[in-house]
């Protein structure tokens, strides 16, 4: 009970900042992207500010040994570059650069209810479920 | 450069997700990568759900509060045809899902912890990201 308050919370905070930041302006975040044009540097800015604030907050993840809700800390492990990753993140950046939405602002612009938005949206859920089938296809029969 | 500079509410959104990315990790233990909790709520796993549904309730709920009284942080003047944005959708699903994080998970989570699959998936997606801004606004006039 007390992790899903935290989590809304945390999805409440996060939501803000990325209004904040102009990160559910797609306008604002192409512009960011397209350098060779009226480039607007701002979305480096969001980067900066959120790496200062979380970097210090991972310092304390030794010294801490276990989250304050209890349990353990679940954090990613791997440390190899894989021909899946960067595909992926290749294919993720095409559509953000064209787009203007990264999943953050896709979904907290989704209640904004524009057609942009709500065509977005519809994509990026077809793209994570196509996502599964393929991979369900590609795994062993178990 | 861009009239459009606003240094100053970036640093301080970003402030704010970074806080927000904190107190998952200092009070759950988990990592706020956006795609990779809501990819979860759409291959469901038993006791594996409410978080997830909770953090996304609360993007969507900071969502309504800006509709509510600052529908600016909206505002975009981007023209992409519907079918356009569509397959841009498609893309940012699949190979967030593909490639284990986006600019949360891999961006601000992952460089914060000098991750080096978190390095090298954030220089792909900012040059990939970056050619698709360039080509789609120059080249294809808005596609």
């Amino acid at each position: 009970m007390k992790n899903t308050l935290l989590s809304g919370l945390a999805g409440l905070l996060f939501g803000a900042g990325l209004l904040v930041a102009g990160m559910t302006r797609p306008d604002k975040v192409v512009a960011f992207l397209d350098v060779s044009g009226d480039w607007d540097p701002s979305l480096a800015f969001v980067m900066i500010g959120a790496i200062a604030v979380h970097f210090v907050a991972y310092r304390f993840v030794p010294k801490l040994g276990s989250p304050f809700l209890g349990g353990r800390f679940a954090l990613p492990t791997r440390r190899d570059v894989d021909a899946r990753l960067l595909l992926g993140a290749a294919l993720f950046g095409i559509g953000w650069g064209i787009g203007g939405y990264c999943p953050g602002p896709a979904l907290v612009s989704v209640v904004n209810g524009t057609s942009d938005a709500l065509v977005f949206f519809g994509g990026l859920v077809a793209g994570m479920l196509a996502f599964n089938v393929t991979e369900r296809a590609a795994a062993p029969a178990e | 450069m861009s009239a459009d500079f606003t240094p100053f509410s970036a640093l301080l959104g970003g402030a704010l997700i970074g806080l927000a990315a904190s107190v998952m990790l200092l009070g759950a233990g988990r990592v706020a990568g956006i795609s990779g909790i809501f990819g979860g709520l759409l291959a469901p796993r038993a006791g594996d759900v409410a978080w997830r549904l909770a953090f996304v309730g609360g993007l969507l709920a900071a969502g309504v509060g800006a509709v509510l009284f600052a529908p600016s942080a909206f505002a975009s003047d981007l023209v992409r045809p519907p079918l356009v944005l569509a397959l841009a959708g498609v893309l940012v699903g699949y190979g967030t899902q593909l490639g284990n994080g986006c600019t949360s998970g891999h961006g601000v989570c992952g460089l914060s912890r000098l991750s080096p699959r978190s390095l090298a998936s954030v220089v792909t997606f900012m040059l990939t990201g970056a050619l698709a801004a360039v080509v789609t606004n120059h080249l294809l006039g808005g596609a």
